[in-house]
């Protein structure tokens, strides 16, 4: 079943609100990596892997701790705007979904080959839309492994879901992993195609709602 | 606070073995004050060369406490009263407790049992100071639960002493106060919420693994409570103030979260 939606209403690619939730989102990942591995430098999960002081953020353990629980508001409150936004308005639905693992397959072949097609910015190839699902899951794992973290007493119910206490460290870790993964690909990409960072300044092209097929309009 | 070697999936369960440090120690002092010095130099001249660290400007550091303060509101709203942490076997105790302070441990003094007082003041009606005898002879709690640092690490310490609640109740303490606080041996200060000074499993504890506190973990007498991170656990009291003003302590004055609950 194809429905299209309402018409003539046109608005930017990436809409005033969106924009401003990215760069705040950037801001706090940055505080929150940053003063993350801070903190984890004082007890290291890996033996091998200790943060060269030239990237945490924070003098003393204390300051990391200070900056990543300062940072956490502004993750999780511009975190929930965002989601919230990207689902009441359509547009995870609309950009993400549906995915289909042959076009998955394409991509993948394309960009093995060195074909990084990304003239339409108005369209996520299979693996983008993959990835952002992906860095919004891990997103929100971070969250909630970070609230058991935090609170392994208070919301003990939610901690023994992981296991015991070095577990739920591991899963933060590795979340920041995934984030830290994305963020090299997704801020390479960027570069390598500049109208894209610049459509998240100024809203990139004019884009009307009316000539994307909705595939399930029940609501 | 010192690091301590921590349980991880990926490292060895067994620790170092701590003998060949007391051996060598005369030298492993050298190396460290040799080390201490010269990152002192390289961190003046660091300083010298980026003029300031950030987190150290005044302004960051108002901003950054300013909302400290706020996460200790929160973290008072989130606070369980009577939910209980969760608790372990005697199999699962590690022995002996790990050794944390800002300090190393061979620079702990010990207290002599035999002199020690445990002093009261503020909103308490009853004064009269305690000597250990009469703190051991009170009745005993066990909790076996889990030490967790705000470093990261954690272990499984089984603890014994008389309940907090039961002691503040027996000396006419004001328990309608804001907090209890804590002045140590060592120049250590620590306090906590009244909320937590009554939830049940905080004591003062005496005994580890059933034995008596051993002179580097807080002897004759220490804070154990489940509900705060380990540096809210001080050691070698030597008086307890029950008080209506808050107050800075050791750590929440160099900017550590002050209510630090877990």
């Amino acid at each position: 079943m194809t429905a299209v939606k309402s018409t003539d209403h046109e608005h930017r690619l990436h809409p005033l609100p969106l924009r401003v939730m990215h760069w705040i989102n950037a801001i706090a990942i940055f505080i929150m990596i940053g003063s993350g591995w801070k903190i984890y430098n004082d007890d290291v999960i890996l033996g091998w892997l200790h943060f060269p002081d030239a990237v945490v953020i924070g003098k003393w353990a204390q300051h990391g701790l200070q900056w990543h629980f300062f940072g956490m508001w502004i993750f999780v409150l511009n975190g929930i705007a965002y989601l919230t936004y990207g689902i009441t308005t359509g547009r995870f639905r609309r950009k993400l979904f549906p995915i289909s693992i042959r076009e998955l397959f394409a991509t993948v072949g394309d960009a093995l080959r060195f074909k990084l097609a990304h003239d339409d910015l108005t369209h996520y190839n299979a693996v983008q839309k993959i990835l952002y699902l992906g860095v919004m899951a891990a997103g929100i794992l971070i969250v909630i492994s970070g609230l058991a973290l935090w609170k392994p007493v208070q919301f003990s119910e939610l901690a023994s879901l992981f296991g015991n206490f070095q577990t739920i460290r591991v899963v933060h870790f590795l979340c920041m992993s995934a984030i830290v993964g994305f963020l090299l690909v997704h801020i390479s990409l960027a570069l390598f195609v500049p109208k894209s960072l610049l459509a998240m300044i100024n809203g990139g092209p004019s884009v009307s709602d009316d000539t994307v097929p909705e595939t399930n309009p029940v609501h | 606070m010192l690091r301590t070697p921590t349980p991880s999936i990926f490292r060895p369960r067994k620790s170092v073995d701590q003998r060949v440090l007391s051996q060598k120690r005369s030298l492993v002092h050298d190396i460290n004050r040799r080390n201490v010095l010269r990152g002192a130099i390289s961190l003046g001249a660091l300083s010298l060369l980026t003029g300031c660290d950030v987190t150290e400007d005044d302004s960051v550091q108002k901003v950054l406490r300013t909302v400290s303060a706020w996460n200790d509101r929160v973290q008072a709203t989130l606070f369980r009263r009577n939910h209980l942490a969760p608790t372990y076997s005697a199999s699962q105790v590690f022995k002996p407790a790990r050794f944390n302070a800002y300090y190393d441990i061979e620079d702990v003094k010990p207290i002599d049992g035999a002199t020690w007082k445990l002093e009261l003041a503020g909103l308490v009606k009853n004064k009269q100071p305690w000597t250990a005898q009469q703190i051991y002879a009170l009745p005993e709690q066990e909790i076996i639960i889990k030490h967790i640092c705000v470093e990261g690490w954690d272990y499984i310490g089984q603890w014994s002493g008389p309940n907090l609640r039961d002691f503040l109740q027996r000396v006419g303490a004001d328990l309608t106060a804001k907090y209890v606080y804590f002045i140590c041996n060592d120049d250590y200060t620590e306090s906590i919420d009244m909320a937590t000074a009554l939830h049940p499993q905080t004591i003062l504890a005496t005994k580890y693994a059933g034995d008596h506190l051993a002179d580097p973990f807080g002897y004759p007498m220490r804070l154990r409570t489940s509900t705060k991170l380990g540096y809210k656990n001080a050691k070698w009291i030597k008086a307890i103030e029950v008080t209506n003003d808050f107050r800075e302590t050791f750590w929440s004055k160099q900017g550590f979260n002050w209510f630090a609950g877990i």
